[in-house]
């Protein structure tokens, strides 16, 4: 333990931090599309799945308590990487000063420059994403337990969907520049990984956009209904 | 050719320091960029103006002294080059270029285009380098080294100090030199008894001189005159990892 807070003095812990962090998030992420996946089986199998998650870990663990524990897990996963986030930005900040009149950015790619306000859309999708389809306040007509319905129905609306769409394309890009850096940050560098890593972050990054905005765009093109 | 030149003006470090049109004129497509500042300063002295202060010295590209910023990007957009070797065949005539000094806040202006990067030295100061009992000469070659560590140890020790990744690096990071600075000791058997204790001390001073942190654009390994790979900072960020987390020591 100690030599974690030794570590994450230093701006390369922070890094860690933030790879480490964000591997748990691709993770989840991963699991989280497959699951969804399910809805492409109908409502029955779909709402079945969704009850599922509620008593996972049966008998040994109750009702809810496995997915509060991935909740815990998930918010410190996220909270981490967001104040490691903060912390190197404004050290980062400062370490510029005074800016460039012109400065030629072209040498970096569009998804490493936007990791910073990309994070920012992503938490802010993740919010609404909770209030939408987990508690539901933004959801008119928000069933409980009735998982399937409620997703067909809010994607219904076609600004719903579009909000949808859109974060999945920030997420894409979060996810491409992300898994790249941290194979870099952690250093998993041998010369396999050093071949794949570019084509590894591009293919989790259109794996899990393909499969997230298929869910939408199905129910606008009637693919699913109820 | 004729060019228009925007040039960070500023009389010391604590002048707030403006950009100030120039017009250089007739000046040969063979000439050397630096040159061309010298034809106008020339020209600005005649005039009883102050030239314009650049670092310059052996001006083949091996020094490390002549950074600066042409057009947004150090040392120019041209590949694989310091300021020096850049030539003014690579611009057209009527051109309009823009100057100004690396900025990073570790690297203060000392006047317009001379910054003080004396933070690199304290980087180094700090485990840039190996102890070795004094005596006679070694033999060449009487320790054996696997040849892709002497080339990989080569190319990070081709840096020369200029500055350009942190220039380049939108976060103003010291991670690409003092990772080459790292690896170049590190990857050799002279370097590993102080292995880490060197990564150690090293990082600690490059965050304590205030560069920024890495996010992995690679923006520094474009600039770099040396082509330096980012890889050497994924080994550095192992070799520490190492040192804090699994507690690796030096013997």
């Amino acid at each position: 333990m100690r030599g974690v807070l030794a570590l994450y003095q230093s701006t390369i812990g922070k890094k860690v931090v933030m790879a480490v962090t964000g591997l748990m998030l691709v993770g989840f992420i991963l699991g989280h599309m497959a699951g969804n996946l399910k809805i492409y089986q109908g409502a029955e199998k779909y709402d079945a799945y969704a009850a599922g998650l509620r008593e996972l870990g049966k008998p040994l663990l109750g009702h809810y308590q496995a997915i509060w524990l991935a909740r815990l897990g998930l918010l410190a996963a996220v909270g981490l990487h967001i104040w490691s986030a903060l912390s190197l930005t404004s050290a980062s900040r400062k370490a510029r000063g005074t800016g460039y009149k012109k400065f030629d950015d072209v040498s970096m790619s569009y998804a490493s420059r936007t990791m910073r306000w990309g994070g920012v859309i992503l938490l802010a999708f993740i919010v609404y994403h909770l209030l939408h389809l987990t508690v539901g306040t933004v959801h008119r007509e928000f069933e409980y337990g009735a998982v399937y319905q409620n997703v067909v129905l809010a994607f219904q609306r076609w600004p719903v969907s579009v909000v949808y769409i859109v974060a999945n394309l920030a997420l894409a890009m979060h996810l491409y520049h992300g898994i790249w850096s941290m194979t870099q940050t952690l250093s998993l560098t041998n010369n396999t990984i050093l071949r794949v890593r570019r084509p590894l972050a591009a293919g989790i990054a259109l794996v899990v956009l393909a499969g997230n905005i298929s869910i939408p765009l199905s129910v606008m093109l009637g693919v699913i209904s109820l | 050719m004729n060019l228009t030149l925007h040039v960070w003006r500023q009389a010391g470090p604590n002048d707030k320091g403006r950009f100030e049109k120039y017009e250089a004129r007739d000046i040969s497509e063979h000439a050397s960029f630096l040159e061309m500042l010298d034809i106008l300063n020339e020209e600005l002295v005649e005039k009883g103006q102050e030239p314009i202060a650049f670092e310059h010295d052996c001006r083949e590209g091996i020094c490390g002294s002549c950074g600066m910023v042409i057009n947004g990007v150090p040392h120019s957009k041209q590949k694989a080059i310091t300021s020096c070797q850049l030539h003014m065949r690579s611009f057209k005539d009527g051109d309009e270029i823009w100057i100004e000094p690396f900025r990073a806040t570790a690297f203060p202006v000392l006047k317009d285009l001379v910054v003080d990067r004396s933070a690199f030295d304290r980087i180094i100061q700090k485990g840039g380098y190996v102890s070795v009992r004094t005596g006679n000469a070694v033999d060449a070659n009487a320790t054996p080294i696997p040849k892709t560590d002497a080339d990989a140890a080569f190319d990070a020790a081709t840096c020369i100090g200029c500055g350009a990744c942190v220039a380049a690096c939108p976060n103003a990071s010291a991670m690409l030199f003092t990772s080459a600075k790292v690896s170049h000791l590190g990857l050799l058997p002279q370097g590993q008894p102080e292995r880490y204790k060197r990564v150690e001390a090293m990082v600690a001073q490059m965050d304590q001189e205030g560069f920024g942190s890495c996010t992995n654009h690679g923006a520094c390994q474009n600039a770099c005159p040396k082509s330096i790979s980012i890889e050497y900072i994924a080994r550095m960020n192992r070799d520490l990892m190492k040192a804090k987390l699994l507690g690796s020591k030096d013997d």
